[in-house]
């Protein structure tokens, strides 16, 4: 089912009356497209959950629209809108089975959509086998890992077959192997379900490794929906560029001045095909080439070898954050100096922002 | 650390401990167990007499006494009435309020502060207001009685009256009285359930009641287990409150319970029979035991694990 949202908004009222109100979820207009996963990624607090919430029903919208195919389900009760939720610590009932967890919802069925027993059983075991937790039918969330827990609440999420599928920060309380482990069984559930899945996550590489599309969004505002590499390709501004990416981008305070851009006194990259002034210059850590005769000078910190990347930690007047990362092949790596390095830099590992509105300034 | 120093330093904070637990300890030991033991004792002689010390001999004569009495029978049954009645309604109503408290959000607080205040009040004010209440005496109506006669019905005397008047007023005042302490405990249960569990079963679709009965209730069932035995033991043990309403001769109002009759038969004509009284609170006793018993067990098998 395509889910399509429309001037959504959210406004919080404030909690006493001095305070101003919040407004979580600021004019979101994006379409997700049919059997797609969609990671909806941003720093915590910026309005996720609460898109989140929208979407299934649980917040009402201070305005907007959504809709579930051509269907308007903005005023349709949670219950009505066939979204499955799976929350954040799972909100499993603790004093029912894994069974009985499952074939909750099925229970609350009436009319013509009552089922039996048998059936109501028999549709559990299948969402049970589908996350693969049909072993544990009669043990109760206690009495299990988290990443069973969290098993049992996609289970539970999915077994009234939902249009849409809604997780928030479905990762977040697993330990990191788990985590790898539970992304790739997310990815799995989904290709076999084939529904449109939306998670929430404040972690781009979960976001990146298994989303078909990713929206970044931040205080509220939708900044970009894209395929992941997309995204880190072509961020359209500098929030974006820095969300997404690990190590992060590296920032310069630079100057564009003839068509040349110069990063301090280093002219590092011409045929700038833009207007002269300030700007800032975000390079990703891959863009750098070691080169002694390179245009941009810096200070050696220290080399890091993480398994098969090395990175090479250095300093720059013109840099913002603590210091530079770029990560160097290990058969490139040559210093011939203890203290100072210098880079050759890739055109498109290069991106340029506006230095007021931090929008993309593209160049050539 | 060696081996022997891990022993000497548990055999040290044993000591130690014991040594803490001590005043206490003495005060159980002193004023609990030893009497405690004493009226088991007392319950099986003879005719004991307080004053010189002597019984006649030993035996079950005391229990036959007692339970053939028709003031300790009587005593007995108001006893059970009062706990069949007052226990449950008084745990559902305290349910009831405490589920309207939770779901108000305007004068939260005040309401909050009203249902709380019977517990400091003090129990004779409300016995003596329960009574001004309930009387008719030839001068003056109670407000129960004018309400009574407003609705057309023939006013009943409920202080000096009919027996199911009497023991009707009883169990309104036993109520009234142990509610304020259930809406407390009632009301922080329900406040501790993740709001979580009812957002999933929203999305689940569960009605209200369903939510109620089935996330709801076995979420705070411990509580109110909690509610119920703690109210049985207290209903088994109430006495103050019927001398609050009907005054101190609760045999000549027929009104009597169990520890009344035991606090009668200790005191009564000067030296009292401390023997019959004994043989009664050890009758109380295996009552409120069993009662006890069958309750955890009843919870124990209900309630849910993990």
């Amino acid at each position: 089912m395509e889910v399509r949202l429309e001037h959504l908004t959210k406004i919080f009222p404030s909690r006493d009356k001095k305070g101003s109100e919040v407004v979580a979820v600021n004019d979101f207009n994006f379409t997700i497209p049919e059997g797609k996963l969609i990671g909806l990624l941003g720093p915590s607090g910026c309005g996720k959950s609460t898109v989140l919430y929208m979407i299934c029903g649980l917040e009402k919208p201070t305005s907007g629209k959504i809709y579930f195919g051509e269907d308007d389900v903005t005023d349709v009760p949670s219950e009505k809108r066939g979204a499955g939720l799976v929350f954040q610590n799972y909100a499993l009932y603790p004093h029912l089975t894994v069974r009985q967890n499952i074939t909750f919802p099925l229970e609350n069925l009436k009319g013509e959509e009552k089922l039996t027993k048998e059936q109501r059983n028999a549709k559990a075991l299948e969402a049970a086998k589908l996350v693969q937790i049909e072993g544990l039918m009669d043990r109760k969330p206690g009495e299990m890992s988290g990443g069973q827990q969290q098993r049992v609440a996609i289970a539970r999420a999915l077994v009234k077959m939902p249009k849409v599928l809604l997780m928030d920060e479905p990762l977040s309380n697993l330990d990191a192997r788990l985590r790898l482990q539970t992304r790739e069984e997310i990815r799995r559930i989904q290709k076999a379900t084939g529904i449109t899945t939306i998670f929430v996550t404040h972690d781009q590489e979960e976001a990146m490794s298994i989303s078909d599309m990713i929206v970044v969004m931040k205080d509220g505002v939708f900044q970009q929906m894209d395929a992941p590499q997309k995204v880190y390709d072509d961020p359209v501004n500098l929030f974006v560029a820095k969300f997404l990416g690990t190590p992060a981008i590296n920032v310069f305070e630079a100057e564009v001045k003839d068509k040349k851009l110069h990063i301090g006194e280093d002219m590092v990259m011409d045929k700038v095909n833009v207007k002269d002034g300030p700007v800032w210059c975000g390079i990703r850590p891959e863009g750098f080439i070691l080169d002694e005769q390179g245009a941009l000078h810096c200070s050696l910190t220290g080399v890091d070898v993480m398994g098969r990347d090395t990175s090479i930690v250095s300093t720059n007047p013109k840099m913002t954050g603590l210091n530079i990362r770029s990560i160097i092949s290990a058969e490139d790596l040559k210093l011939t100096s203890k203290d100072s390095v210098r880079f050759n830099i890739k055109r498109s590992k290069t991106l340029l922002f506006d230095k007021e509105s931090e929008a993309r300034i593209y160049y050539d | 650390m060696t081996k022997s120093g891990v022993k000497r330093e548990g055999i040290m904070g044993t000591l130690s401990g014991w040594l803490y637990l001590a005043p206490a300890l003495a005060f159980l030991i002193f004023f609990m167990v030893y009497p405690l033991i004493d009226v088991f004792i007392y319950s099986f002689e003879e005719g004991y007499n307080s004053a010189s010390q002597t019984y006649f001999g030993i035996g079950g004569y005391n229990y036959s006494y007692v339970l053939r009495d028709p003031y300790f029978l009587q005593a007995v049954k108001n006893t059970f009435i009062l706990v069949i009645f007052t226990v449950p309604v008084s745990t559902i109503l305290s349910l009831l309020i405490s589920l309207a408290l939770n779901s108000i959000e305007k004068f939260k607080k005040l309401f909050q502060t009203i249902y709380f205040l019977p517990y400091v009040t003090n129990t004779l004010a409300v016995g003596l207001v329960f009574m001004i209440l309930f009387q008719k005496t030839p001068y003056t109506d109670g407000l129960i009685n004018l309400l009574i006669k407003a609705m057309g019905m023939s006013p009943v005397d409920f202080i000096e009256g009919p027996y199911w008047a009497k023991m009707f007023v009883l169990c309104v005042y036993v109520i009234w009285i142990v509610m304020p302490f259930k809406i407390l405990i009632l009301t922080s249960a329900l406040a501790s359930v993740n709001p979580v569990y009812y957002k999933a079963a929203k999305i689940d679709g569960a009605s209200k009641t369903r939510i109620f009965f089935k996330i709801t209730l076995p979420m705070i069932s411990p509580m109110i287990f909690y509610l119920v035995i703690t109210g049985f033991i207290g209903a088994f043990k109430a006495y103050s409150d019927a001398v609050a309403i009907f005054g101190v001769d609760l045999n000549a109002a027929g009104m009597n319970t169990m520890v009344g009759y035991v606090y009668d038969m200790l005191y009564c004509d000067g030296g009292g029979y401390p023997s019959y009284a004994s043989a009664a609170a050890i009758i109380l006793f295996a009552i409120v035991l069993t009662i006890t018993v069958i309750n955890l067990i009843v919870s124990k098998k209900t309630a849910p694990k993990g």
